[in-house]
């Protein structure tokens, strides 16, 4: 397995063989050393942070105590997204393979291609300049009749700049990655297996929930778990959308949210200086452990599983 | 959801060898009959728009499967229902595009002159200023992100595809790739900045550490697509090319790459229109300034994306000309880089190999 390198059998190793093999494998070691060189120079420069006081901190005694609402803002945004997004994903991703004629189908898929190539501070434009004031009547509407589930709470924002409207504007951009990747499995599934479940008399749903999202399981987690990647790491969306006062809050619709790691960075690493600016990379080191270990564990399912479904 | 085939629905024994079916267009009849009702009840209690189409997208899903589950069995009642939801959501997923595009240009529009492109913001002091500066910071930054980019990553997708099939080092390389696309932009800003206050001092804001974050993302990116088109080769002409005496070296060179070489550009292509907007990692590591800065090595330099941002979030004493020149700014940004991605296409067929040997 590992000894094959010769398979197309050159006769012998030539000086410019050496020198081509060893510069294309130099290459791959760069990335490898760039990949490690992230960890280290974020664990250099944030490790100072540890020693960092109240004053640097934004008024938290410690560093832990200072990332923890900032986590915890983060995971909410992209829980919310994720849940919003997923469903909707699976939707667009199976009219795709399995509902739209084939020339629409096409046009669908550029489409969605379209909305994965807009860029992030424009989402985050069109968030707080135009989805903002309309998602206004409808937290004003949860918070006078659905009050009592705490997501809803109130007092209703009067902007709209909430945590639930950054969600909607992250779902939005996980969007086409869960898409992309659902539709791919979806349009893998062997077509013997669709067409038994055809032949056998059942309908179309009943054919997809038998063979196709069975087939594409493992698939389907792997595509969220990277949308729960990017969903953790974006930044300017929310940045722009979200006012946030780094409270720890489940009320999705009033003035006073959490913010989120990556936002709180890029609104205030420009002001901040010394320890601040440590802490801020050392909040930086912790959001890329969190999703390293989400990228991480999406392509295991999908190496685990990629010998059976390769087709 | 179920997984393993479960016993097969329980149906009654069929009266007729025909199970009745509702007509062939009656999702459409169901849509019309949706959208009347619909717009009857809104307009009749005085709501806008938005509330009448999810009235008429809800009367639709649930009339039609209520009028299936009347005529058809309940199997064709929930195929209906799962059908009305998949096209629902589908168009829930496709308003936002058509928003986000209508409201871009709309607001954007009117803010482009020919002064707003060919001028900076260098002691503009009232009234709307230019994005030039903005605009040579955004390429200079992309231009230096390809030039470090495109090499590592194409020698390591050569490396992935010619020499590493199968070996450990390859199989690691191409794992953590995968996993490097899910670093978050502003991690990689971080660590350019992280980089060069050590290397520099503290404090560095340069357009080359710009660069160098968008490297990061832009590597995974360049290595993914190019390998799936060297992969693409067929062997026989490297067989070929190894028959004629060609050392393995050459033959990549000569013969596989070029034959590759339309998607390898698309893929770039694809790859630039990636990184240009991206504006998390500039904040970090290019800074902000208001005039223009051809050095990448040395002082502050702002990109397009960080104009946006900026002036959006810090619109100093005139708010409506610096939102008004966010707008315009994100609109020339969108044009870019929609740009981009439709040259990515037209190259791919240019130059894509002319089959038939």
């Amino acid at each position: 397995m590992s000894t094959t390198t010769t398979k197309s059998g050159s006769p012998k190793r030539r000086l410019g063989d050496l020198v081509f093999a060893n510069l294309t494998r130099g290459a791959g070691l760069i990335i490898l050393v760039a990949l490690a060189g992230v960890a280290v120079f974020l664990t250099l420069e944030g490790a100072p942070a540890f020693s960092a006081g109240p004053n640097d901190l934004g008024g938290k005694s410690n560093l832990l105590a200072y990332v923890a609402p900032l986590v915890f803002g983060t995971l909410l945004a992209a829980v919310i997204a994720l849940l919003i997004a997923v469903p909707l994903a699976l939707g667009v991703a199976l009219s795709i393979s399995h509902y739209a004629p084939k020339r629409i189908a096409s046009v669908i898929g550029y489409l969605v291609d379209l909305l994965a190539a807009v860029p992030s501070v424009v989402y985050g434009l069109w968030g707080i300049g135009f989805l903002g004031p309309k998602m206004v009547p409808i937290y004003e509407w949860l918070a006078e009749h659905l009050s009592w589930i705490p997501f809803f709470a109130g007092p209703a924002s009067n902007t709209g700049r909430t945590i639930f409207t950054a969600s909607i504007v992250l779902a939005l951009m996980v969007l086409p990655i869960v898409t992309a990747i659902t539709r791919e499995i979806f349009a893998q599934t062997p077509r013997l297996n669709e067409e038994a479940a055809l032949a056998l008399g059942a309908t179309r749903w009943e054919m997809i929930r038998m063979a196709v999202l069975p087939y594409g399981r493992s698939g389907i987690v792997s595509a969220a778990m990277l949308g729960l990647g990017r969903a953790l790491g974006e930044t300017m969306a929310v940045a722009l959308v979200l006012s946030a006062s780094g409270v720890v809050t489940f009320n999705l619709i009033s003035s006073t949210n959490p913010s989120t790691i990556a936002a709180n960075i890029a609104l205030t690493f420009a002001e901040s200086n010394g320890l601040a600016r440590n802490a801020l990379i050392a909040s930086g080191l912790v959001l890329f452990v969190i999703t390293f270990v989400v990228n991480f564990s999406a392509r295991a399912i999908v190496a685990r599983y990629e010998p059976g479904s390769k087709k | 959801m179920t997984t393993e085939l479960s016993a097969p629905p329980t149906s009654k024994p069929l009266r007729s060898i025909k199970q009745p079916r509702l007509p062939k267009q009656a999702p459409l009849i169901a849509v019309a009959v949706a959208v009347a009702a619909g717009a009857l009840l809104g307009l009749s209690l005085g709501w806008g728009l938005a509330p009448i189409v999810v009235l008429a997208g809800l009367l639709y899903v649930i009339g039609l499967t209520v009028w299936s589950r009347i005529v058809e069995t309940p199997r064709a009642a929930t195929d209906r229902l799962i059908t009305s939801l998949v096209w629902v959501s589908l168009i829930i997923a496709l308003i936002p595009l058509v928003s986000l595009l209508t409201t871009v240009i709309t607001k954007g529009a009117p803010a482009i002159t020919g002064t707003f492109l060919s001028t900076s913001m260098r002691g503009v002091i009232s009234g709307p200023g230019g994005i030039n500066h903005a605009i040579i910071g955004t390429l200079l930054i992309t231009l230096g992100a390809t030039v470090m980019a495109v090499p590592i990553g194409l020698l390591t997708a050569v490396y992935l595809v010619e020499y590493g099939q199968g070996s450990r080092l390859a199989g690691a390389i191409r794992f953590l790739i995968d996993v490097m696309t899910g670093i978050p932009s502003i991690v990689a800003g971080l660590f350019a900045y992280a980089l060069f206050s050590l290397i520099l001092g503290p404090g560095t804001f340069f357009g080359f550490g710009g660069s160098v974050a968008l490297t990061i993302l832009m590597i995974p990116i360049v290595v993914r697509s190019s390998e799936e088109m060297l992969k693409l080769v067929p062997s026989d002409l490297r067989e070929a090319s190894y028959a004629l005496g060609v050392p393995k070296w050459r033959t990549i060179l000569k013969v596989v790459v070029p034959t590759a070489m339309a998607g390898i550009i698309t893929g770039i292509t694809l790859a630039i229109a990636r990184v240009i907007g991206e504006t998390a990692p500039l904040v970090i590591a290019a800074g902000v300034t208001d005039s223009i800065n051809t050095n990448l090595f040395s002082g502050q330099m702002t990109s397009l994306p960080v104009f946006v941002y900026n002036s959006y979030s810090n619109p100093g004493s005139e708010v409506d000309v610096a939102v008004q020149m966010a707008w315009g700014a994100a609109l020339v940004l969108i044009v870019i880089v929609m740009g981009l991605n439709i040259l990515a296409r037209v190259l791919g067929k240019i130059l894509s190999p002319k089959t038939g040997h």
